[in-house]
């Protein structure tokens, strides 16, 4: 039994995990249970809806960069750099200047580092140090500052030094304005690379600490880690021209879940012909599929275990160590744990701190050569690997500069499906038969933030959601329903 | 840094979201007390807080959290915050009570601090400020220049 949808829902007890705690936006599981607590369907549900998409027609290009940090409070540079290198396709400026690449890439290593020491240490550490149904009042950070108080302090210095690598590179702590079309508005003054400099040793050696804690705490429970919400999958990722792991840029790499090369290198640009997205009536979140495999199978998994996993080598040199032993450990089990992901995240925060300490020593960041410009384009698609995962800006600009459509497909989109395996899977392993508390049902949310969701920016299109109402009685049966469908998108490119 | 090679005594951190109608309220108090250009000020502004905040409180005399609110009455109230572990902890958004309580814990008494909250009515995606919240925002940056007129030349 697949578990998303339940044979006869009539009379099933519903429960709902409504909101999710330690993810961003809205999300809610619901659970449909019969009368003896066996789990007839699971569904995580997205239920913030921002329709940004729409808001970005009819603006001109070049706001865009700026606007789309706006789309979410923890990865607004995830989205300023997607949206730069769609809109350098748009005015043409196919090679960027070694400074501005290399600008950018120190602005999204900052991010990156930022963005997985908050959701480790401030938001996942507490189950982890804690167990996952252990006392609620304590599972927090605070919990952790008062029993670890070196580890709460280290991810906040972790954190805020990211932060700081953010505001020297996009020239404001928030709201930045460092990535333009074609290149970037500032090079790293002399003062700054110092400043940044002064403390990367620390933050490279802490960053080393954090993979050890992520992967003793795998040792110590490997048999629950292991198994907990594991679940098979395809992948996706972009990856180096060699085969080495690049969060900034490359082609797309797709691997079945028995490892075979669905594709590889793959042009970004043709994204649209391979990856397909499909609307289901009960989520305003779509369902991104390999148009190869099919709707049905195609589904696929990225973030931090996808590209740890699935990138042929880390070109920084004590990541790379972490992921040959993360690799050969145990046989290979942690590389499809969903547990896992927190492993391989303090993997690519420690590849981020060595390439932030790579990128300070390099002095094309001091260079003055900060845009080019080419023939002007109608159409422009940049793609990053976030910190949660592969993400897509897919853009059309008229001959007036204003952006006439938008198509967003965010990490979390990317992961909708696999996290909905994840929590099926947990609610098979932990809920069926059992009378649920507080404890048990964290160990979906548990499930949930191992993928780092962030949800509030996953959303999609004013106008292409499919709407659904259902009325309730009293006893909670269906009297009424009302259903507004929408159809899946079928091999064209969206902003076209 | 103060002309004592110090932090700025008076921090102001503006929260909320410039696309999302009144949400803007934070960020443009912060933009109007910018063009002041008060002495021995930090001006602020982000989407939401998060724990690092508690980093930048660290040598401040007062620290004033700006942000919009349905529940203030209107035009705005401003009102002493206390550090608290409330629920906040367990989202990426921290209310400023709990940017105090984690200070409390990194550093131990955290410095005064108050909430500015001005009253909105609209938090839209892609709307403009509402009329009232426009209204409120000029009391509440009346208020803040006559509250803190003393850091003034």
């Amino acid at each position: 039994m697949n578990l998303e949808t339940a044979t006869h829902p009539e009379g099933l007890r519903r429960v709902a995990i409504d909101p999710i705690s330690r993810v961003e936006g809205h999300g809610k599981v619901t659970l449909l249970l019969d009368e003896d607590d066996h789990v007839q369907q699971v569904r995580l549900h997205i239920v913030e809806f921002r329709g940004f998409e729409k808001f970005i027609q009819g603006r001109p290009y070049w706001e865009v960069p700026v606007m789309v940090q706006r789309l979410c409070g923890i990865c607004p540079v995830s989205h300023h750099l997607a949206a730069s290198k769609a809109l350098d396709q748009i005015v043409g400026a196919h090679k960027l200047t070694p400074t501005a690449d290399k600008l950018r890439r120190l602005m999204h290593y900052g991010q990156i580092l930022q963005s997985h020491a908050l959701h480790f240490f401030h938001l996942s550490s507490p189950d982890l140090l804690f167990g996952f149904d252990s006392e609620v009042a304590k599972r927090n950070i605070v919990g952790v500052a008062a029993a670890y108080p070196e580890v709460a302090r280290q991810g906040v210095l972790l954190r805020k030094y990211g932060q700081e690598v953010i505001r020297h590179t996009a020239g404001k702590r928030v709201h930045g304005t460092g990535s333009v079309p074609g290149g970037v508005n500032k090079n790293l003054s002399l003062a700054e690379r110092d400043e940044l400099l002064k403390d990367i040793y620390q933050i490279i050696g802490w960053s080393r600490d954090a993979v050890h804690m992520a992967r003793h705490l795998f040792e110590q429970n490997l048999e629950q880690y292991n198994a907990f919400g594991r679940f098979r999958a395809h992948t996706l990722n972009l990856i180096r021209a060699d085969g080495a792991m690049d969060l900034y840029h490359g082609g797309l790499r797709a691997r079945d879940m028995d490892g075979k090369t669905l594709f590889d290198h793959l042009d970004y640009n043709h994204y649209w012909e391979h990856i397909l997205e499909e609307v289901k009536p009960w989520s305003y979140m779509k369902f991104p599929f390999l148009r190869e495999l099919g709707s049905e199978l195609g589904w696929y998994r990225v973030g931090p275990l996808t590209r740890v996993t699935q990138c042929d080598f880390i070109p920084t040199p004590l990541a790379e160590r972490e992921r040959q032993e993360f690799m050969a450990f145990d046989g290979g089990s942690a590389t499809g744990a969903t547990l896992a992901y927190h492993w391989a995240r303090m993997i690519e925060m420690l590849h981020a701190a060595e390439a932030i300490k790579e990128l300070l020593h390099d002095a094309d960041l001091q260079g003055d050569e900060l845009v080019v410009k080419g023939e002007r384009q109608e159409r422009g698609i940049g793609m990053i690997e976030a910190p949660r995962g592969t993400l897509i800006h897919h853009y059309r600009v008229d001959e007036n500069d204003q952006v006439v459509r938008a198509n967003l497909i965010v990490s979390t989109t990317h992961n909708n499906q696999a996290m909905n395996e994840a929590v099926r899977q947990v609610a098979r392993q932990y809920l069926d038969g059992r009378k649920l508390t507080e404890g048990l049902l964290n160990h979906i949310e548990v499930a949930i933030r191992a993928f780092d969701p962030c949800l509030s920016c996953a959303t999609h299109a004013l106008g292409k959601m499919p709407l659904q109402l259902e009325l309730l009685d009293a006893e909670g049966r269906e009297i009424d329903r009302m259903t507004r469908d929408a159809p899946c998108s079928a091999g064209a490119p969206p902003a076209s | 840094m103060n002309e004592a090679g110090g932090a700025p005594a008076l921090l102001v951190i503006g929260i909320g979201n410039p696309s999302r109608g009144d949400d803007a309220l934070g960020p443009l108090l912060i933009e109007r007390l910018e063009t002041l250009r008060l002495p021995d000020v930090e001006l602020l502004t982000d989407f939401q807080l998060q724990v690092e905040y508690a980093l930048d409180l660290r040598g401040r005399g007062q620290v004033v959290f700006v942000d919009a609110s349905l529940e203030a009455p209107a035009p705005f109230t401003f009102n002493p915050v206390v550090a608290v572990a409330d629920a906040s902890y367990s989202s990426h958004e921290l209310s400023p009570g709990a940017v105090l309580h984690a200070y409390e814990k990194l550093f131990g008494e955290p410095p005064p601090a108050f909430v500015l909250a001005i009253r909105g009515e609209a938090f839209e995606l892609g709307d403009d400020l509402s009329a009232t919240a426009r209204a409120n925002l000029e009391a509440a940056l009346a208020f803040m220049s006559q509250r803190f007129s003393d850091t003034l030349p």
